[in-house]
């Protein structure tokens, strides 16, 4: 079927079509990596394509001195290892009871879950509410609210359907109550889906700015993304936020660039360990509902 | 079956069940709490839509608004900023919905006819990527390599004698600009759910096809795509209903002073309204408008999708 010569042509367009794909998706970041490279007067000269000009790390050495980025990128690393570990264990206790069939008042929970996915009160309550709980401009406001998706919830509890009932069956029979059947047996079973869910909330908290512009106003607590967001948005705002002391204005170019590469090369490190999972993981758990 | 079980009886099979199962709501105890602290506690807060805003009530004291407590709704419909960021919101989306989501299924398809699985496998990787990085780090890539005289796409357009284009500093590249950048971080990634459709597919269908003659374009048209035909639908669903939904990282990392007329959604008019702005019960009421409106947009296309004889998803 596949050597017949008049569908030939179809093999070349799709392996030209991924050539494409995959020329267009690292082009950015080839580009982006040769600028923070590069000597700034090539730059503003827009000179620099794919390949550094000048080569110097003048730009990342400014970088790495500030303080101020240094402590983002620390609090950062801290929010999203704190805040991944509190989503993953909120999400197995609040998926793993779900499985159980007979479990009374399931469908109840299932419904008030589900409802908040379809139907929310919007930024403002959201706003108020932290407010009045005093978690507005509190370091937690970064990690809490945005613990748990009902989306990873049902990624986790499908997942869970996966592993045969009589596994559980047996431990019962043995004596395990559900806490060491989830421990012991269930949690082992699934590090596909675990391992993805881990990526999905790490990537969600060292990506947020959002809730940070909104809910957080001490600078002391803002994450890499918002400082980012303001070294790269506006001139006027640069000139508040960016780096400490006197730098030469023409190095602001290649400085954003080696900004931007400083809080990208965290996911790229650790992207390509998780992705062998993450296929499987979200295929199978979300295919069935 | 004799189901006449008395009082006493029951109470002890329901003492029986928790003794086996307390944990299990033990654990959903944490969870819960939290669904009910920051997600249904803010609903309460909605009735400040209806209700004149103040600092030291709480919202159940708080007086009601005028016009039968509509006083902002009707505010918010006289509001220039707000009416722009409602065709905003409804012009971004739709052209997302347009030209976005059909690019999965296509890149899908033509992934799908790829003869060599190692190639595959490294594609979908690299296509995977640009999901994981957040729009200030696009942003940032894209006002670099887009910026007018310094940016590699315009010194190569300089080159094929083009003048440079301001991809993100006029108002109509900027609308294409966004369209395509959002393509470009996630088209890789929606193909997953499509791909993983595809291989549930059963050969023989194709093997009949092939028999039959059909060509490999005839068999993509007639057993791949009624293949996936049911997670489209669904896929469908999900965007008809985030129409009116307004996610604010994008187009706020991506705007300017000088594209603010396209570029201003609902979610940033909250934003600037409400939290800079401290107009709290306006921009509750348009953010309630804009939830109420979305399940509604949800709520028909399910239905449509279960007229024409497909799961849905309520």
């Amino acid at each position: 079927m596949r050597t017949s010569r008049d569908s030939r042509w179809l093999d070349y367009f799709a392996v030209a079509v991924s050539i494409l794909v995959i020329v267009v998706c690292l082009l950015p970041m080839v580009n982006l990596l040769a600028r923070s490279l590069s000597d700034s007067e090539y730059l503003v000269r827009g000179e620099v394509g794919l390949w550094p000009k000048g080569l110097n790390f003048e730009a990342y050495r400014l970088v790495l001195e500030d303080t101020k980025y240094t402590w983002a990128f620390v609090w950062t690393v801290i929010i999203t290892a704190a805040g991944t570990m509190l989503s993953l264990f909120m999400t197995a206790i609040c998926a793993y009871p779900l499985t159980y069939d007979h479990l009374k008042g399931r469908s109840v929970i299932m419904s008030l879950i589900l409802f908040t996915m379809y139907f929310n009160a919007g930024t403002i309550p959201m706003y108020l509410l932290l407010k009045d709980i005093g978690l507005l401009n509190h370091p937690l406001v970064l990690i809490v609210p945005y613990c748990l998706s009902v989306f990873n919830i049902i990624l986790m509890r499908n997942y869970f359907y996966t592993i045969p009932t009589s596994l559980r069956e047996s431990a019962e029979m043995d004596g395990a109550n559900p806490v060491r059947i989830l421990v012991s047996i269930y949690l082992p079973l699934s590090l596909p889906i675990i391992a993805t869910l881990a990526l999905f909330y790490a990537v969600g908290r060292w990506n947020t700015y959002s809730d940070a512009l909104m809910f957080m106003n001490k600078r002391e607590f803002y994450p890499i993304s918002l400082l980012l967001y303001f070294l790269i948005q506006s001139v006027s705002e640069v000139e508040t936020y960016s780096l400490e002391g006197n730098i030469p204005l023409g190095l602001s170019e290649s400085l954003k660039a080696a900004a931007v590469m400083f809080a990208t090369v965290p996911i790229l490190l650790v992207y390509p360990w998780l992705q062998r999972y993450f296929i499987q993981g979200v295929t199978l758990g979300s295919i069935k509902e | 079956m004799n189901r006449t079980p008395s009082i006493a009886l029951k109470t002890r099979d329901l003492r029986t069940y928790l003794s086996k199962y307390w944990t299990l709501y033990l654990m959903l105890l944490l969870p819960m709490l939290y669904f009910f602290i920051f997600k249904y506690i803010p609903m309460t807060y909605i009735q400040i839509a209806f209700k004149k805003y103040s600092i030291v009530k709480s919202p159940w004291e708080m007086p009601w608004a005028d016009n039968h407590g509509f006083e902002y709704f009707i505010k918010a419909f006289k509001n220039r900023d707000f009416l722009l960021a409602l065709r905003n919101t409804l012009m971004l989306n739709s052209l997302d919905l347009l030209f976005g989501f059909p690019a999965p299924i296509i890149l899908a398809l033509i992934l799908n006819e790829l003869p060599y699985h190692r190639f595959k496998r490294v594609t979908q990787t690299i296509a995977y990527m640009p999901h994981f990085l957040s729009w200030v780090i696009i942003a940032g890539m894209a006002l670099q390599l887009l910026a007018p005289n310094t940016g590699l796409l315009n010194i190569w357009l300089k080159k094929l004698g083009a003048g440079p284009i301001p991809f993100l500093n006029d108002p109509n590249y900027w609308v294409g600009t966004y369209v395509v950048l959002g393509i470009w971080q996630s088209v890789g990634w929606n193909t997953i759910i499509y791909l993983a459709a595809m291989t549930s597919i059963n050969p023989e269908l194709y093997e009949a096809a092939a028999i039959d003659g059909a060509g490999r374009l005839r068999r993509i048209w007639h057993v791949t795509l009624p293949g996936i035909r049911p997670t489209i639908v669904i896929l469908l669903i999900l965007s008809l209903g985030h129409l009116m939904g307004s996610y604010f990282d994008r187009p706020y990392a991506l705007r300017n002073p000088l594209v603010k007329d396209v570029s201003d959604v609902i979610a940033i008019f909250v934003y600037n309204y409400g939290i800079r702005g401290l107009q709290f019960s306006l921009t509750t009421a348009v953010g309630l408008f804009q939830s109420v409106i979305n399940v509604m947009l949800l709520v028909l296309a399910d239905r449509l999708a279960k007229r024409f004889g497909e799961r849905g998803i309520l």
